[in-house]
């Protein structure tokens, strides 16, 4: 056993800031909030790096338990936090990311009102991320994951006074707590079945007992298995859940960035990875996964080409992003998985936050038709955000492209089913790399299309962020998918890509490469060199535009199956029928019951003192003579008296 | 206490008994309030004379025990009932029961 690591202080310290700028941060300087809320994600990080410090691949996984939680009958749940290679990433990424989106937030809701308020939910949603991502066992795992949801409930609310903002939110938890159902049911067949919660004595069950005899049979474990994808589609913004994330851009920009791109969306994917070993035993399970995956990078992708609004563009590529990421895990490549989770963060944080620089200096114009020209307004954000299109679009030597062909090419070595997954895939960067440069010719090419705008360049406390997340954006992917996997294999499995040979791969990693090229020029040619080409395709095809702007009227067909159908039933059944008509009758009754004894007995408060006195007088002359009676005919009974019949009853 | 021996039970009884109805009747006919009270005095103390009686009767001393505890109440009864009574009088300048009415719905 090695020193302990302290992994509590990581989760507590976001927490510790959280208290303090929660209760104290009306009453505290600016400064000081300032200092607390970066401090506490720094001192976090700090506490990660000194555990990557000691972090020694060969004793990992670090297990450290602070007591007993739960115990009752044969459930027993610790507070167990672990630290293995996965979760040694994870926090890399979310508290590093964290703590440069933080600093960002500084510049960006400088002069909000509610600038302590906006940084203690992030520190709260710091603290519930680290907990997610270093619990030991599901249940403390569901307890940040349904943290994390709080947060970005309160975040994407967070500017309350706007209707959109807090229906937003509304509508970000109530979808999340849809797919929160399906993991809890998951849950509880995992214990019903395994008999605890720990990851690692559910592994170790399973590594035992292949079979698991008549215990768990496969059907078992699949059903186990899609209740925790139904839990994580919610999350991560998949078919069929995905429709709340768009919605969510309605909170801050650097909110989008950290919990809406960057980290809280990756919990679906990160918690199928934990769980991996289950998904590996069914293959029916992982299938779905990898359709899920696909068809959603397919289907946001689609949607992404003909938004308008800069924030939503990025919104639908996250959901395309993060179908990928499940593609990767529905192959069983969980590594080439949380490469991309590592390089999208990086990437999807930066386009966010370059986005949130340019709604900054449009004052907070965030149409893209609006913009143009802003490259030698913006420069910096011109350039960050020219890293993290050509990132995103998946072109060679950027993160984006290293990451995303290993999903493919796992994909592409996975049989007949494969190769359609691939190809749909590729289509996906195609449709990707155009959306992108869309996004980068309306915001910074061309003419400005507002004249009474003056953009202005972010302060530093924006930019610097800008172009440390740049840098990793364009670095990040050079770790290579080979050692990346070989890290990770102790805790996810190796990363198996049985079948092919190099020469495959490098086919296919240019034949990506060619395709994003395209997606360039088909962007260059329709928002550069003919920008009257988009009407007229939309003129010419108005019907394809209108599925594609209405979103596949995917939010109108919830409406009508689903939320139409709840409300009548609680409008007319629950409302009318149980509330007024059943429950309110019973409460209404039982007053009037009272309301007509009350009317009655009043007229015996005649306030004559002595109408009193006589009701006073002949009441305890009845008692009197009651007892009287009584006592005379249980003596006689007892002494076989002979009782007259009717004294007979009430002696006895 | 010493009773004489040759008077039976029931005539203590009996007194009793006709001093608590004359309490009673007191209590319900009389219209002036300190009448009333009075009543309700006869009517304690015939209770009293009950105990006594059989305490006597069958020697045992908690009937006698219980007397005084009627005393003290009637003690506490008559000081808390003659101060309502002037604070009564002093509001409505009546004692007369049937004057008393201000509760009446």
């Amino acid at each position: 056993m090695n020193a302990p690591l302290h992994l509590w202080l990581i989760p507590l310290l976001p927490f510790a800031g959280f208290l303090l700028n929660g209760i104290l941060g009306r009453r505290l300087p600016k400064s000081l909030t300032t200092a607390i809320a970066l401090l506490a994600p720094l001192a976090s990080f700090g506490v990660v790096v000194v555990a990557v410090m000691g972090f020694n691949s060969a004793s990992a996984p670090f297990v450290e338990a602070y007591g007993h939680w739960i115990s009752v009958g044969f459930l027993h749940v610790d507070f167990t936090l672990v630290l293995d290679q996965l979760s040694l990433v994870m926090l890399l990424v979310v508290t590093g990311v964290g703590f440069l989106i933080h600093v960002y937030s500084v510049g960006y809701m400088a002069h909000d009102e509610g600038y302590a308020r906006y940084f203690s939910y992030l520190n709260l949603f710091l603290f519930f991320m680290t907990l997610l991502v270093l619990a030991g066992n599901v249940l403390l795992m569901f307890v940040g994951w349904e943290g994390v949801g709080l947060a970005s409930y309160l975040l994407i609310g967070f500017w309350f006074q706007k209707t959109t903002a807090v229906e937003a939110g509304k509508k970000a938890f109530i979808v999340n707590r849809i797919g929160d159902f399906g993991f809890l049911i998951g849950i509880f067949l995992l214990l019903a079945n395994f008999g605890t919660l720990a990851f690692s004595e559910i592994a170790a069950k399973l590594a035992a007992n292949p079979a698991q005899g008549q215990v768990l049979s496969g059907g078992v474990l699949t059903i186990i298995c899609l209740c925790l994808l139904f839990g994580a589609t919610g999350k991560s913004a998949q078919l069929p859940l995905y429709v709340w994330l768009p919605d969510a851009m309605e909170g801050p920009t650097p909110v989008s960035a950290l919990i809406h791109a960057a980290t809280m969306v990756t919990a679906g994917v990160y918690m199928i990875v934990r769980t991996h070993f289950l998904f590996d035993r069914s293959p029916f399970a992982l299938s779905v996964v990898a359709i899920v995956g696909a068809a959603t990078a397919l289907f946001a992708a689609t949607i992404a080409l003909v938004q308008t609004d800069i924030k939503r563009v990025l919104a639908y590529s996250t959901i395309s992003q993060l179908g990928y990421m499940f593609l990767g895990c529905g192959v069983a490549a969980y590594s080439a998985a949380i490469f991309h989770l590592v390089t999208h963060a990086f990437f999807k944080a930066l386009l966010f936050l370059a986005a949130g620089s340019v709604i900054h200096a449009m004052g907070g114009e965030q149409d893209l038709r609006k913009m143009g020209g802003l490259r030698t307004k913006l420069p910096i954000t011109f350039w960050t955000m020219t890293a993290g299109v050509i990132a995103i679009a998946g072109i060679w030597p950027l993160a984006g492209f290293f990451s995303k062909d290993a999903i493919l090419y796992a994909a592409f070595l996975q049989g007949t089913s494969g190769k359609v997954l691939w190809f749909l895939g590729l289509v996906t960067a195609l449709l990707t790399s155009f959306y992108m440069f869309r996004l980068w010719y309306l915001a910074f090419m061309g003419q400005s299309h507002t004249e009474d705008a003056h953009p202005h360049e972010s302060p530093w406390s924006m930019l610097g962020p800008l172009v440390i997340l740049a840098i990793l954006s364009v670095c990040s992917g050079w770790i290579g998918i080979d050692r990346f996997a070989a890290f990770l294999a102790p805790a996810v499995g190796p990363l198996h890509l049985e079948g092919g040979n190099a020469l495959w791969e490098i086919g296919l990693s240019v034949l990506a490469v060619l395709v994003a090229l395209e997606g360039w020029m088909i962007a260059n040619k329709y928002y550069k060199r003919k920008p009257e080409r988009p009407a007229q395709l939309a003129a010419a095809l108005p019907h394809g535009y209108n599925i594609l702007v209405n979103k596949y009227y995917v939010d109108e067909i919830y409406g009508a199956a689903v939320i139409k159908p709840l409300l009548s039933i609680s409008k007319y059944l629950l409302g009318w029928v149980v509330d007024t008509a059943l429950l309110g009758g019973i409460a209404w009754l039982l007053g009037g019951i009272t309301n007509f004894a009350g009317v009655i007995l009043q007229r015996w408060q005649s306030g004559n003192l002595r109408s009193y006195a006589a009701w006073l007088t002949a009441g305890a002359a009845a008692l009197l003579i009651f007892v009287f009676y009584i006592s005379i005919g249980s003596y006689m009974g007892a002494h076989g008296i002979d009782v007259p019949m009717n004294l007979h009853w009430m002696g006895h | 206490m010493i009773l004489p021996q040759d008077v039976p039970l029931t005539w203590y009884l009996l007194l009793s008994a006709a001093l608590f109805s004359l309490g009673v009747v007191g209590f319900l006919i009389k219209r002036n309030l300190i009448t009333v009270f009075m009543s309700i005095e006869l009517m304690l103390n015939a209770v009293n004379l009950s105990f006594v009686t059989f305490a006597h009767q069958w020697h045992a001393v908690k009937g006698q025990i219980f007397v005084f505890f009627v005393m003290m109440v009637a003690a506490a009864e008559a000081a808390v009932g003659l101060a309502i009574i002037i604070a009564v009088f002093r509001a409505r300048s009546t004692l007369a029961v049937d004057r008393i009415d201000l509760m009446k719905l």
